[in-house]
């Protein structure tokens, strides 16, 4: 889906639009829609955001379901970050039948700060959306625009909409249009080769919402340790077709694979870390006969050692800059989260003292380290401030929690959990609110968000 | 055909070490057929035993008849393997005195049958996370292998590889199940 233009002649399409319907109160005058103004709320408080049914200007079933969908996930969608106060759905209805008779009265009623009001419409080559923010009490439209594309997938008008509007409204990044990667047993198929009752493990990918979950590995072994490339277009991951784990990329909208540690023939090769410029992969690598952390380009080539260490050394991650490295160690008895430069010089410096594995750096603004620690039987998520060293706790010892990962805005973080049964993928807001399970058939482990 | 192969290396590398001066009957030979009860010996061959013949004669192995073990296929060994599992501590990969009487005995059986390709797959159980079993899979893996090693066994009849804990072999939640799952499990891979 493209966008065609920024707004704005509407116009046009607002006149063919009364044309069809009865008598309208005549048309505003025109306004300066390019300008962009900013809703605001009371003092302190987020602006009060309404979010109505958008309007199906075309009647038939399916623009009548497709304008549903769009709004109902756009509410979903500015809801998840929290930076609008969403009127519940459920007090209001649509009551506008297009851009020039919305009853501005009637919102002011309801507390409202802004209103979102949207039309759909199918045309020729597939749907076009128009999309208007007002702000309710100077009854202006304070942005707008316009969408078109195919009816193919139309939660994806609101994930985009819903990503604008935070940019321009709040200056945020959102994150409705990044995905989920993780490993699923869900299909059922039986591991080749062995005698033992084992499911594969296969790599599948979710919008960030969970909805639109596909399958994008068919190797019929385990495949673990999935991580998307900083662009978004390549997945690295362990797969054991080899028979051990060895690394490989899949670049998934080309449908090629590339064989990272191919022609190793002594250790396996786990948990591949994208360096945050996505030319290099830190990884773990038993090649010199002890798990080290390692590091290698893209393609796999020039590979260095960067941890040198009787203990286990494993669980790399990279820090926003690409400067430092952060990976797990037993070399102080259990498992504790250490600190490096990335070219491995320097001796590391530890982090945590409690049972700790799978630390994944935040990104910026933020700084600081998402882990599962061993809290009890099971393990729960922390987080630790690297500039005060504070830790915080996000889970409570609902099932076992492990693998977190990030959001690129840093503001959520998915994880695995057992608090449902099976080991699960859920979503949750950084500061431990706003739980969501995203996957429920089979068991789903070691989720990644992709940037 | 890899035995009497690997024989024949075996015999031309005694030749260059001892050198071919000396005239003695050729004395080295396929591997025995092993047959229940059978002590076999594959490494107490005399290593100083010179080997004058260019061409040892090749012997096919005879059909074994009284041997189960032998004659079974890969997968119904595996499913009654002779090859016991070895059971660790939580987060340990410490052979303990009856992991390593399981690794004699698993040695006794490697020896016995030459030809076999052994893969040892590291467990853990799940409470440790995700990652760092891995690592400590392969640490359970190497640990039995590198005992086997040390009892004669060639270290390229073994491989290793680690499963963390993604193929928990009872799927319990409590410690009679934790303790079965961290192992390290032997699999035939060749015969």
């Amino acid at each position: 889906m493209k966008r065609i233009s920024l707004i704005v002649v509407l116009a046009a399409a607002m006149a063919s639009t009364r044309a069809q319907q009865p008598p309208q109160p005549p048309a505003q005058p025109p306004q300066p829609q390019e300008i962009e103004t900013t809703i605001t709320g009371e003092p302190g408080s987020p602006p009060r955001l309404a979010v109505p049914e958008f309007i199906a200007v075309s009647k038939d079933t399916e623009s009548v379901a497709i304008a549903k969908t769009i709004s109902q996930v756009l509410f979903d969608d500015l809801n998840f970050e929290r930076e609008f106060a969403l009127i519940p759905r459920d007090v209001y209805s649509t009551a506008a039948t297009s851009f020039s008779d919305v009853p501005f009265d009637r919102w002011r009623e309801l507390n409202a700060d802004g209103l979102v009001v949207g039309t759909v419409q199918k045309t020729a080559t597939g749907l076009k959306v128009e999309l208007r923010l007002f702000n309710v009490r100077t009854r202006q439209s304070a942005y707008g625009r316009e969408y078109s594309g195919s009816t193919a997938n139309p939660r994806l008008y609101a994930h985009q909409i819903s990503d604008e509007l935070h940019q321009s409204q709040r200056g945020l990044k959102g994150v409705a249009r990044t995905k989920l990667v993780f490993d699923s047993d869900r299909d059922g198929e039986r591991m080749g080769g062995t005698i033992e009752n084992r499911g594969v493990k296969e790599l599948y990918i979710a919008d960030y919402d969970g909805e639109n979950q596909r399958r994008v590995t068919v190797s019929k072994t385990l495949n673990i340790n999935p991580a998307w490339s900083p662009d978004g277009r390549s997945i690295a991951y362990t797969s054991y077709r080899r028979g051990g784990g060895q690394i490989f990329v899949s670049h998934i909208f080309q449908a090629l694979l590339d064989e990272l540690t191919k022609g190793e023939k002594v250790g396996e090769n786990w948990l591949p870390a994208w360096s945050p410029d996505g030319t290099r992969l830190c990884f773990t690598s038993t090649r010199d006969g002890n798990s080290e952390i390692y590091v290698m380009n893209r393609d796999g080539s020039n590979v260095r050692r960067l941890t040198r260490h009787p203990g286990i050394d494993i669980s790399p991650t990279w820090s926003p800059p690409g400067t430092q490295i952060a990976f797990v160690s037993d070399r102080g008895g259990d498992p504790h989260i250490y600190i490096m430069d990335a070219d491995g010089s320097g001796s590391p410096t530890l982090l945590t003292r409690e049972y700790s594995d799978r630390p994944t750096w935040s990104p910026a603004p933020y700084n600081e380290i998402a882990y599962s620690a061993r809290t009890g039987p099971g393990n729960d998520i922390k987080v630790i401030d690297l500039a005060s060293r504070q830790v915080r706790q996000l889970t409570f010892g609902e099932g076992t929690n492990e693998s977190p990962t990030w959001s690129a805005n840093g503001r959520h973080l998915a994880f695995m959990s057992t608090r449902a049964g099976k080991s699960q993928i859920f979503t949750i807001a950084r500061d431990g609110k706003n739980v969501r399970q995203l996957t429920r058939t089979g068991s789903n482990q070691q989720p990644n968000w992709s940037k | 055909m890899t035995r009497v192969w690997g024989t024949t290396v075996l015999l031309l590398m005694v030749m260059s070490v001892a050198g071919c001066g000396k005239k003695q009957a050729p004395i080295a030979r396929p591997m025995p057929p092993p047959f229940p009860g059978a002590i076999s010996t594959p490494s107490s061959r005399p290593p100083a035993t010179p080997e004058p013949v260019a061409e040892p004669t090749i012997v096919p192995p005879e059909p074994v008849r009284d041997d189960a073990i032998a004659s079974a296929s890969l997968d119904d060994l595996n499913r009654n393997s002779p090859l016991k599992p070895v059971f660790f501590d939580y987060n340990s990969s410490d052979l303990s005195p009856d992991a390593q009487r399981a690794l004699d005995e698993n040695a006794a059986t490697i020896k016995k049958y030459p030809s076999w390709a052994v893969t040892i797959e590291g467990h853990c159980d799940e409470r440790g996370t995700a990652e760092y079993n891995l690592a400590l899979g392969e640490r359970r893996s190497v640990a039995a292998r590198a005992y086997l090693v040390s009892l004669g066994i060639p270290a390229d009849r073994v491989r290793t590889v680690s499963y963390g804990k993604e193929f928990p072999f009872d799927p319990g939640h409590d410690e009679a199940a934790f303790r079965k799952n961290r192992r390290a499990h032997f699999v035939i891979t060749a015969k």
